[in-house]
């Protein structure tokens, strides 16, 4: 387990509230997340983690409150506009274009941060100009030799890789991912906590990550801070050693048997 | 039997040309837009006018007509559709639906119920030999100015960039925005090109067919099923069944002309019996 790293705060959320119909599903959460740490957001079903990492990515916009990445203000920003500034987010539930090749997916990925964007005509060729960047990726994320199969036909393990190339690809500052073992068996958990260790060390220096997790071994070996939430609040954080034995944590989670494996 | 079908693919370009704008649209903004018919409508009204009133033949009036109405369609998209986007589909629903009514009763006000005459083109007044049988030029001209279209429009979307996006935002919306690309950008473009087909079919439905205010809501109801046959928001799926359905029911009118009218819905019916989300649509998307 790597040990805890307290470098400035890279990704900082003050005072984040986001209502539902008068429903407070985040209820006023501070975040910091120090720069090169792995940071996990766990907590019951329904304590907010989501909702959480939809304000933080531009896909809901807060009701008050501040996220700012950097230098940039990030609340109110689009998601587009969120990804291209630096945070990169994978989705809890598999999303991928189920036509497209790996290969053509990440290509993709990486036209869209590059911003060719009116370029209407140029012809699928200008994509093709990302395929070597595009390999490298594929091949970090232990996904070469796949590079041409329809991404609808690889198996839910790669799936899940191929997303993390994705967001790779975006080249980002902070990389949030929304629970990036669920659904998978036990093999496939432990390949995942080794690719995210690995992909985290190949840059200058180590990404910083995101994550919403449920299994607690992964985030015993992967996190170096944890934030545990609940009902949208923040309830305790610290590093994983202290806050497993928190009794309010272990309250917390009595009743939700199915997040404390 | 032959010269049955062929009637059945002009038909069905007509169908294509509607139902490839209706599946644009519906794929890029999840919206049905029920003024489809109506934009049809006004581009044969359009080109009708331009030559009554200003002596426009129908060879300016092909380009014009559908990129005036094409504008239109983004100014429409920009005031009103964009704005009701974050609500409730059904508000949409409505508008559309609305629109299409206000338009069909503007033009029945200022015109009549009665078709108006539009003459072909001189260059395709005559009969074309096709070997088998002669046929009318002009239809024959449709035919494959229809097919030069949806041939273009498939080029568009699977080789360039902007293809790759809309049909990236049409599948995963979500996706395609975390990965950095604006999607709201494309909608405006998409929506006005969309209408602008349905505009360039009734321009060139004009000399074949009754100009008059009800011929786009006579059609559209067809060219939804023929949007369900292809699978909702399917290009490829809406072209094919467009010229698909127009055969079938150009040879159910000659046969069987007492069931010409509902022998689409039987079709229908029966593709979504087969392949509920329709010919080449995805079950997923459903």
């Amino acid at each position: 387990m790597a040990g805890p790293v307290r470098g400035a705060p890279v990704l900082a959320a003050r005072g984040l509230v986001r209502e539902f119909r008068g429903f407070r599903a985040v209820d006023g959460v501070d975040l910091d997340v120090a720069e090169g740490s792995v940071h996990a957001l766990v907590g019951p079903n329904g304590a907010g983690k989501t909702t959480l990492f939809n304000l933080l990515t531009g896909f809901l916009k807060p009701t008050a409150g501040s996220v700012r990445l950097g230098p940039h203000e990030l609340a109110g920003r689009s998601p587009e506009h969120v990804a291209r500034l630096g945070l990169a987010r994978s989705f809890q539930i598999t999303s991928l274009f189920a036509e497209l090749t790996p290969l053509q997916h990440v290509e993709l990925a990486l036209a869209g941060r590059t911003g060719l964007g009116w370029r209407f005509w140029r012809s699928d060729k200008a994509l093709r100009r990302f395929s070597g960047r595009a390999a490298e990726l594929l091949e970090q994320v232990g996904l070469d030799g796949h590079g041409t199969t329809p991404a609808g036909a690889l198996a839910y393990g790669r799936k899940r890789a191929l997303e993390l190339a994705l967001a790779l690809a975006l080249d980002p500052k902070v990389l949030l991912l929304d629970e990036p073992t669920a659904g998978m068996g036990v093999e496939d958990v432990d390949r995942t906590v080794r690719l995210i260790q690995r992909v985290r060390e190949t840059g200058d220096r180590a990404l910083t990550v995101v994550m919403v997790e449920h299994n607690m071994s992964v985030v015993s070996s992967l996190a170096d801070r944890v934030t545990v939430l609940q009902q949208g609040r923040v309830l305790v954080e610290g590093p994983y050693a202290e806050i497993r034995h928190d009794p309010r944590v272990v309250t917390a989670y009595l009743g939700d048997s199915n997040a404390a494996h | 039997m032959l010269q049955q079908a062929f009637n059945g693919l002009v038909g069905g370009a007509f169908y294509a040309l509607l139902a490839l704008g209706l599946a644009v649209i519906f794929g890029m903004l999840g919206v049905v837009n029920f003024a489809h018919g109506a934009f049809y409508m006004l581009g044969a009204f359009g080109s009708y006018v331009l030559l009554d009133s200003w002596g426009v033949n129908f060879w300016v009036a092909l380009p014009l007509v559908p990129v005036v109405l094409g504008v239109a369609g983004t100014v429409l998209e920009r005031l009103f559709i964009r704005r009701l986007a974050p609500l409730d589909p059904l508000y949409n629903f409505l508008f559309t639906f609305g629109l299409a009514l206000i338009l069909q009763d503007l033009v029945k006000r200022e015109y009549g119920v009665q078709s108006q005459p539009y003459p072909r083109p001189s260059a395709l007044g005559g009969s074309v030999d096709l070997g088998l049988f002669t046929y009318p030029a002009y239809q024959v001209f449709v035919l494959a100015v229809s097919v030069v279209v949806c041939g273009a429009v498939w080029v568009v979307l699977t080789r360039t960039r902007v293809g790759m996006i809309v049909r990236a935002a049409t599948e995963r919306p979500e996706l395609t925005r975390a990965l950095g690309i604006d999607v709201a950008r494309w909608v405006t473009p998409v929506f006005g090109f969309g209408i602008a087909l349905a505009a360039f079919a009734g321009v060139l439905a004009a000399p074949m067919r009754a100009v008059n205010p009800l011929m786009g809501s006579d059609l559209i109801i067809t060219v939804f099923a023929v949007v369900v046959i292809g699978g909702l928001g399917s290009v490829f799926g809406s072209v094919a069944a467009g010229f698909a359905v127009g055969i079938v029911s150009a040879l159910g009118n000659y046969y069987v002309p007492s069931l010409s009218q509902t022998l689409v819905f039987i079709l229908m019916a029966a593709v979504l019996l087969w392949r509920p989300a329709g010919l080449f649509g995805r079950e997923e998307a459903l």
